[in-house]
């Protein structure tokens, strides 16, 4: 019998000005990562609300992860700091409701770092395929 | 029994409306029980003996109505209000929800209130009245005679963690300054994070499961005073309505907490007015007990004018991911 090797479904969401720049340069530069991450773009890291997350499990993700410039690099000057207390909150209250903690992360990526952002997509998806499906925030009306 | 009579905050309230200080008087009054006391707004002397009502059931803060009522009354406001109230007094100040001009704030001294829940534990159901004096005097239509009760062992769980019997707003105060207390509200929280994330899981799936989304909880909270909120938006599809499942659950929940992070005063109301009896008020204090030490001790309310930990930051905040370890791991 042949097993269905689990391919878990990641959301990255990356800043225009960094981390998607990041992304493209790990493009340019042929550097490996899954192609079940799938990456959405904002304008800046703080354009996340904690919606965002929740529907990116609900609509199927197994991870998310969420990407913006080094602190003190943001493009709109202070996005990233508040990013980094909302974030910290929110992921300390999933983890409070049960919900695996390393399903969540943030991550900081410059847009010179193309090597940083295939190697942290790269990892991330290795804890998240060792965790196994997202069964704790997934809405079953979703499942394909 | 409070500390301050119904007749006293009669009194007060009269000569404040004759003397032309205020036009209207916010307080309580009995609902369709003898333990379901609402807020009411009164203009006249009469009315108030008639039915204004201070006792062990006045748990519902008024706060929260100034910014309803406010908009509409001609003159001044009086509102009284207990210890924990005050808190979310000053919080609606800072957030510009009403018109400071516009209230005479009267702080009453607060001895806690009671939880019908656990009134009823003692008496039995269907109470057909309740009285309150030294002990609080409760007969059902099953009984004869009534059941008596103290007033500290029918306790709501807000008022057994009580965070300050001081008020730190008025314009005037009747009775004694309080005082700041020791409480041990983060217990509760500490308890389940010693848990496991199975063990976690499963107390909030089965606490969770339980909601049917009446939005009492956002309703009544002083925090939640949004005009238009996120849930009553029709394109987020869960407008108004129970949850179908339980990631619903979850995400209002999650939300509701988030969005009063920082600015929930800790006044308890969500709790005491769920139908389900969800302990919603540890989803508030988990927040609050990370925000605490994570960026430094933070009381919303305190004072007006503050600035809530969420809409700030330091250049070398804690990382999401040190938030985590900072309490050991549990994993
Ligand atoms: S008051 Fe209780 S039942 Fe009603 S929406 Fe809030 S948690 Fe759900
Ligand atoms: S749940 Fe959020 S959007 Fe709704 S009233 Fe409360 S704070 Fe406002
Ligand atoms: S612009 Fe990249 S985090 Fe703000």
């Amino acid at each position: 019998m042949q097993v269905k090797e689990f391919k878990p479904l990641i959301v990255a969401f990356c800043c225009n000005w960094c981390s998607y720049a990041g992304a493209d340069l790990a493009g340019n530069n042929r550097a490996d990562y899954p192609a079940d991450v799938k990456i959405i773009r904002l304008p800046c890291s703080c354009r996340v609300n904690p919606m965002f997350i929740l529907k990116a499990f609900q609509k199927g993700a197994d991870g998310v992860i969420l990407c913006g410039c080094l602190p003190g690099d943001c493009h709109y000057t202070s996005g990233n700091y508040y990013t980094r207390r909302r974030m910290a909150m929110l992921f300390s209250m999933l983890d409070f409701l049960g919900i695996e903690r390393e399903r969540t992360r943030v991550e900081w990526v410059s847009a010179a770092e193309g090597a940083k952002f295939a190697a942290t997509m790269n990892d991330f998806v290795a804890t998240v395929k060792a965790l196994g499906e997202n069964k704790r925030l997934e809405d079953l009306r979703c499942k394909k | 029994m409070q500390k301050v009579t119904r007749e006293a905050l009669i009194e007060k309230a009269a000569s404040l409306l004759a003397n032309g200080t205020v036009t209207s008087v916010l307080a309580w009054k009995k609902g369709e029980f003898d333990y379901d006391i609402t807020p009411a707004l009164f203009t006249g002397e009469e009315e108030m003996h008639a039915e204004l009502v201070w006792n062990d059931f006045c748990g519902a803060n008024l706060s929260k109505y100034l910014v309803a009522k406010t908009k509409k009354a001609e003159g001044k406001i009086l509102v009284f209000l207990k210890s924990c109230d005050t808190y979310s007094f000053n919080q609606l100040l800072t957030e510009h929800r009403f018109d400071r001009e516009k209230v005479y704030a009267v702080g009453i001294p607060c001895c806690g209130m009671a939880d019908i829940d656990k009134v009823k534990a003692i008496s039995g159901d269907g109470i057909a009245s309740i009285e309150c004096a030294e002990k609080i005097k409760v007969s059902t239509i099953y009984s004869e005679g009534a059941a008596e009760m103290d007033l500290n062992d029918v306790l709501l769980e807000r008022c057994e963690s009580c965070k300050s019997k001081k008020h730190v707003a008025y314009d005037e105060l009747m009775g004694e300054e309080g005082e700041i207390l020791d409480s041990h509200r983060f217990d509760e929280v500490e308890r389940l994070e010693a848990m496991t994330p199975d063990e976690r899981f499963a107390f909030w799936q089965e606490e969770l499961s339980k909601c049917i989304r009446c939005n009492a909880c956002r309703n009544v909270c002083p925090a939640c005073t949004c005009e238009v909120c996120v849930f009553n938006n029709p394109a987020s599809g869960v407008e108004s309505k129970a949850p179908v499942n339980d990631f619903e659950e979850k995400m209002f929940h999650i939300i509701r907490a988030f969005h009063v992070a920082g600015r929930c005063t800790d006044c308890g109301e969500c709790s005491r007015v769920c139908p389900q009896n969800i302990p919603l008020h540890l989803l508030n204090r988990k927040f609050i007990k990370d925000m605490n030490e994570c960026y430094g001790e933070y009381q919303a309310g305190e004072t007006v004018g503050q600035r809530a930990p969420l809409v700030d930051y330091t250049l070398d905040d804690l990382e999401a991911g040190e938030v985590f370890e900072r309490g050991g791991d549990n994993a």
